[in-house]
């Protein structure tokens, strides 16, 4: 008898460059027991996967876009930061994805019949998304802001716009929308429509770090969604810890979304600067091979 | 002929200079030669007190005789029949608290043991080398089985009941198998091409095997126990624990599973050629005593530190770790640090830490581990400067545990609860053993677990049949 199940086949259905250096890809298994099939029967809103696209590949995590069961597909978007990200970028459609693994993570606690703020800031506008949509669904009044560097950069908002009953757009530049940062934007929605019950942000760490200063102000819960380092992704390394309100709390497996009003944000952005050197290294590295590659 | 020497058969060992350059073995094993004038040591005993000290009770003497009479197919079959993981075992098996602890030749004044470790590793690397032929088993009965976790208590499981006939479901969370084998115990202590090829030979037998797949999570407890007679969760002990003294966040602290799992499993000593990095300083301090400790600390200096220093809080005396381990340390140049024990981290400018602030210690009365427990002296405190530190103070129940599992009982440590004959847990029909029911042990304890869980799970599936 020969092993009946490998390592599932998981293969590229879709890669597509969105926005300047923003991917957005869809997996799919060859059967029902595939990593891609189970995943998107058992994700919730808010979780992520562990993924590693080759042999010598780093192990990241993403979180999950959207599920679609009946294809056995997970989506996932993510903007090229570094080696692994960027060796993703290279995988085309019926390309092997060597490991995928989740969902992991505790789901977003999705509220009821409440007055809701959503915020999504560069690529973690993609992260936002499967929560908006729960939010949405779950009968709550959804407001949506979303901000990025510059138009290009601002992705998904006709997805988002089926799913909030307000949106606003924001630009560092201008150049779509409201000038300014997705905090002047909220500041001003506040004065103009009262106090959220509950809100979320995900986007850059300096992003969530002043929207939950203004959620502290202003007295009302806002979910972050941290995103330290990770190894394993399963709570077996202790890299991903992160300090909520003195306490100390593994990212991956205790959040990734915790209250940002008690976050230390500062720890946790020098904590992202770990491998700083290292990984500009790599980077150099890879794109070095990919240069010797293509001649 | 038998061999009277006292001392066990020399092995030639690399030079420390050289060991601390690379990731390669300590040393090559015995040859041919050496393996069979150290069986010749062996007296045969009749009541083979060697074979009470294996926790999965082998045939000492039997595959030693093997060994000695030079047939080596001979001596193989005998050590596969019960073992099937003999080259890991060989290994890291602390062999000095076990069989060898019990050997009749090591009771003789001054005499050593007879080397059943190394003899066990030579068997086993020979069968590796000459080509194993794997032997297929055909799934008589049909109740399917799942096993969780692929550490060596799963691993042990799985072949267990596979020879029995069962049609095994193996899942593994990681991207590859072996549990601690893989991510926990450097290569040059145990070379994962080892790992591979004895998994292989357990696949062989007819077990499937799933990675990427972490139970409680990809596939809900329920379902498996839905789809599956019987369930067991060989899940290990694997999240680290931290002193949590302050500074515990500065960069450049780890815990040992952190550092080890970059290391080994995603090869970050390869770095830039694979992709997950490790920063290790010029000055690094490693926390513990036991071999986590150690290889911790060994990796660290083959990492390229300048320094590497052991913080214990007790002394040699009482060091947790096997002895072979302590001594290759020593020659490879890591310092010891006896009676202490850090109580700050010391942040630098760059929220890097910089040093620690270490308590002396003194030894006061027994503990309940029966070793003497030690004492801050108050007031006695130095600094030590580093740029790195490893904590190595042990490992706890695995988090995805108290969320995927439910309704397994566990005890006050957070380990699962199990009756002592059967492995069985509080639920019917699902099982545990391994690290996750004892907390941190050994490679052989969890796969003796194993043996005895495959034994209640046969049992319980006739009962119910
Ligand atoms: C650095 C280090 C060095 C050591 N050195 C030695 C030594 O020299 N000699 C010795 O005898 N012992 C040693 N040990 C101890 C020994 O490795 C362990 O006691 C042994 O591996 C325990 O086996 P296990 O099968 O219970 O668990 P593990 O080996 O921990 O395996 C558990 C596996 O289960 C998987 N898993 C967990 N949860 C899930 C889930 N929900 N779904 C799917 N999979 C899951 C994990 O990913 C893991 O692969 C050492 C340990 C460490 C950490
Ligand atoms: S106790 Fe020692 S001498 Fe006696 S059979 Fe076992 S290994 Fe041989």
């Amino acid at each position: 008898m020969t092993p009946a199940i490998e390592p599932t086949q998981e293969s590229v259905f879709t890669i597509r460059e969105i926005a300047p250096k923003i991917f957005d890809m869809t997996i799919v298994s060859s059967t029902e027991e595939g990593s891609a099939a189970l995943i998107s029967k058992h994700a919730k809103a808010g979780q992520f996967v562990m993924i590693r696209g080759g042999e010598e590949a780093e192990r990241i995590p993403l979180t999950i876009a959207q599920t679609e069961p009946e294809k056995r597909a997970v989506r996932l978007i993510f903007q090229v930061a570094g080696t692994s990200t960027h060796k993703l970028s290279l995988l085309k459609p019926g390309d092997p994805v060597l490991n995928l693994a989740g969902p992991l993570g505790k789901p977003s606690e999705i509220v009821e019949g409440k007055k809701v703020l959503v915020i999504g800031g560069g690529v973690g506008i993609a992260a936002i998304l499967p929560i908006a949509r729960e939010l949405y669904h779950a009968g709550n009044e959804v407001t949506v802001v979303l901000g990025a560097r510059t138009t290009a950069l601002l992705i998904l908002k006709d997805e988002f716009a089926q799913i909030s009953h307000h949106l606003t757009l924001c630009t560092d530049d201008g150049s779509e929308g409201h000038k300014g940062f997705v905090t002047d934007a909220i500041k001003d929605l506040v004065a103009y429509r009262g106090v959220y019950d509950v809100g979320w942000a995900v986007g850059p760490t300096i992003m969530m770090k002043m929207c939950s200063e203004i959620a502290k102000q202003l007295d009302f819960p806002l979910w972050t969604s941290l995103n330290p380092i990770m190894v394993d992704g399963t709570g077996m390394c202790g890299g991903c810890r992160v300090l909520v309100g003195d306490e100390v709390f593994f990212a991956c497996v205790d959040g990734p979304e915790f209250d940002g009003r008690l976050v230390d944000w500062d720890n946790l952005m020098l904590r992202q600067k770990q491998f700083k050197n290292e990984e500009a290294d790599s980077y150099h590295h890879c794109r070095l091979e990919d240069q010797l590659n293509s001649r | 002929m038998l061999n009277r020497s006292k001392q066990k058969t020399k092995l030639t060992e690399r030079s420390p200079e050289d060991r601390r350059k690379d990731f390669l073995e300590v040393n090559d094993g015995y040859t041919f030669t050496e393996a069979v004038s150290e069986a010749d040591r062996c007296l045969q005993c009749r009541n083979a007190p060697c074979i009470q000290g294996c926790p999965v009770a082998i045939d000492i003497p039997g595959f030693i005789k093997a060994i000695q009479e030079k047939d080596l197919e001979r001596s193989w079959e005998i050590l596969y029949t019960t073992n099937q993981l003999p080259a890991i075992c060989g290994r890291v098996c602390p062999q000095e608290k076990q069989c060898e602890e019990r050997c009749t030749v090591g009771k003789i004044k001054d005499s050593e043991p007879v080397a059943i470790g190394r003899l066990e590793r030579f068997t086993a690397d020979w069968k590796r080398k000459a080509g194993f032929t794997p032997v297929t088993i055909e799934v008589t009965k049909p109740e399917k089985i799942a096993v969780v976790g692929s550490g060596p208590a799963g691993l042990t499981v799985a072949s267990e009941l596979a020879k029995n006939g069962y049609a095994v479901d193996l899942f593994e969370a990681l991207h590859a198998p072996g549990g601690v084998l893989t991510y926990g115990i450097p290569e040059f202590r145990l070379p994962k091409e080892i790992v591979r090829a004895e998994i292989e030979g357990i696949r062989q037998l007819g077990v499937s095997l799933r990675t990427d797949l972490i139970v409680g999570k990809t596939i809900y407890f329920d379902e498996i126990r839905q789809k599956y007679r019987a369930v067991f969760l060989g899940i290990g002990a694997g999240a680290p624990k931290f002193m949590g003294v302050s500074g515990t966040n500065l960069n450049g602290i780890f815990s040992a599973s952190e550092f080890l799992t970059r290391v080994n499993l995603m090869k970050a000593f390869r770095f830039p050629y694979a992709d997950t990095p490790i920063t290790i300083g010029k000055h690094v301090i490693v926390v513990g005593g036991g071999n986590v400790a150690m290889d911790a600390a060994r990796s660290a200096m083959r990492l390229g530190a300048q320094t590497v220093t052991i913080v214990y809080r007790r002394t040699e005396t009482e060091l947790p770790a096997r002895w072979e381990e302590y001594h290759h340390a020593i020659e490879e140049g890591i310092r010891f640090m006896w009676l202490s024990n850090p109580i700050a981290y010391l942040p630098g400018p760059d929220f890097r830490v910089t040093g620690a602030r270490i308590q002396k210690m003194g030894l006061g009365d027994p503990d309940a581990s029966g070793r003497r427990k030690p004492v801050p002296l108050p007031g006695v405190e130095e600094t030590l400067d580093c740029d790195c530190v490893i904590e190595a103070i042990g490992q706890s129940a695995h988090r995805i545990l108290s969320e995927g599992f439910k309704e397994v009982r566990l005890n006050r440590y957070g380990y699962i609860e199990v009756d002592p004959e059967t492995l069985m847990t509080s639920v019917p029909g699902v099982f545990a053993g391994g690290d996750i029911v004892t907390g941190a042990a050994t490679v052989i304890e969890a796969m003796g677990a194993g043996k005895t869980a495959a034994k209640g799970i046969m049992r319980y599936l006739t009962a119910i049949a």
